[in-house]
């Protein structure tokens, strides 16, 4: 069954803790990854290869540098997971 | 039909001694510094890259080659006349034509051994040692020098702030010879041309022709694009390793040694959490005072761990190369 938005958000935020060590409260919508959460362009490849197996979604290259924030992140799963 | 007498080779193949070769100029990340707008944090937290060796002049790919042969030679304990063919792994040799491994394998005083270059990027240590082990069991050579060498500072930009900072240059060499038992265990190898863009030399050597319409304004140079390298690297290239690991019928728990090609700290580091290597297993980090150095890496790092005693003779290893191509080739060898 398709994730929920909290249910992404709330996936997104244990995968950016335990890849980047960010407090689990601290990853919300309006959060960038690079700015806000510390999360390098390296741990963000991380964090999507992570996402792509928790929400049975495809994450191309192309589109990783699109996902400025979490919201982003979220939206991309919410549209395009099977 | 007459009959063809086969060659007769050996049961088996192993790496009998290993060599290498620094050039002597340390270049440290605040030397990088000056040609690109970054910070010695921000390059040790992509890369773990604090220092690299850049060759002068006389340190040319020959030059390296032979020193980290030499000591490859005496590590072996044979003599250069045994060496039956040289291979040599680069992509920074600049006069291709004739191959830098006849040469080389004339001045290291061999009985005139087959020679030849091949061109697999970081990849090439791995395809060197897959042919060299074909050659010493096919028995067309009874021993075969393989080294990996690479002038990478003569193919960086140094104003590009993504790849300035991670090349380096070296040698490495390693002698494959006779075995009774198995110490070379089965390549698992391939290479995806449709990512060949990921990794590639910017403009080829013709636009520098006479008359050529455009002539670039800059050298040639290797860029990379960081992100998709990086995931083919650390997701894809675990399974290729837990293939060859699998192949050669060892598991991570009885496998001593990791010896990732050294391209970035980063990208190590997150193979062996994907690979879930146990911590008694010992990791190559070369890369930290090396640089990247494509076909010299392997057995640079090899070298330094059996140098440093973190290594020993005998143990199991698993090296994996990985690079342009995008190529790759991973086995599982016993240390010489």
């Amino acid at each position: 069954m398709a994730a929920t938005q909290e249910e992404i958000v709330a996936g997104l935020a244990e995968i950016v803790n335990e890849i980047a060590g960010i407090p689990v409260e601290d990853v919300q919508m309006d959060k960038s990854f690079t700015d806000d959460l510390d999360v390098d362009s390296l741990s963000m490849v991380e964090v999507v290869v992570a996402a792509e197996e928790r929400f049975d979604v495809k994450i191309p290259d192309d589109d990783v540098k699109n996902l400025k924030t979490v919201g982003d992140a979220t939206d991309y799963i919410l549209k395009h997971q099977s | 039909m007459s009959k063809i007498k086969p060659s007769k080779g050996a049961p088996y193949a192993r790496i009998l001694g290993v060599g290498g070769y620094r050039p002597t100029r340390v270049v440290p990340n605040e030397v990088i510094l000056e040609t690109i707008d970054s910070s010695d944090e921000w390059i040790r937290s992509r890369s773990g890259i604090t220092t690299r060796h850049w060759a002068n002049d006389e340190e040319t790919v020959a030059a390296m080659s032979l020193e980290a042969s030499g000591k490859a030679i005496a590590d072996a304990g044979i003599t250069p006349q045994q060496i039956g063919a040289v291979v040599v792994s680069t992509v920074s040799h600049f006069k291709q034509t004739p191959a830098v491994a006849t040469e080389i394998a004339d001045k290291l005083g061999t009985d005139r051994a087959a020679a030849f270059d091949i061109s697999a990027g970081c990849a090439g240590f791995g395809y060197a040692l897959t042919l060299a082990k074909g050659m010493v069991v096919e028995g067309s050579a009874e021993y075969v020098l393989v080294i990996g060498v690479e002038r990478l500072s003569d193919l960086t930009d140094l104003q590009d702030r993504k790849t300035a900072f991670l090349f380096g240059d070296g040698a490495g060499a390693a002698v494959v010879g006779p075995s009774k038992e198995p110490a070379i265990g089965p390549t698992v190898w391939g290479s995806e041309g449709d990512k060949s863009e990921t990794i590639k030399q910017t403009v080829p050597w013709t636009d520098y022709r006479e008359g050529a319409a455009h002539r670039p304004e800059k050298f040639p140079a290797i860029t990379q694009e960081g992100q998709a390298v990086f995931r083919w690297a650390v997701f894809e290239m675990a399974k290729v390793a837990q293939q060859a690991l699998d192949a050669a019928g060892i598991t991570a728990a009885e496998l001593d040694v990791f010896i990732p090609h050294q391209a970035n700290m980063r990208i190590i580091d997150s193979m062996v959490k994907t690979l879930k290597l146990p911590e008694s297993v010992t990791v190559a980090r070369d890369v930290e005072t090396t640089g990247n150095t494509s076909a010299a890496s392997i057995p640079l790092a090899m070298e330094r761990l059996l140098a440093t005693g973190e290594a020993k003779s005998g143990d199991t290893a698993l090296v994996i190369g990985f690079g342009a191509g995008l190529a790759y080739a991973a086995t599982v060898v016993t240390l010489p």
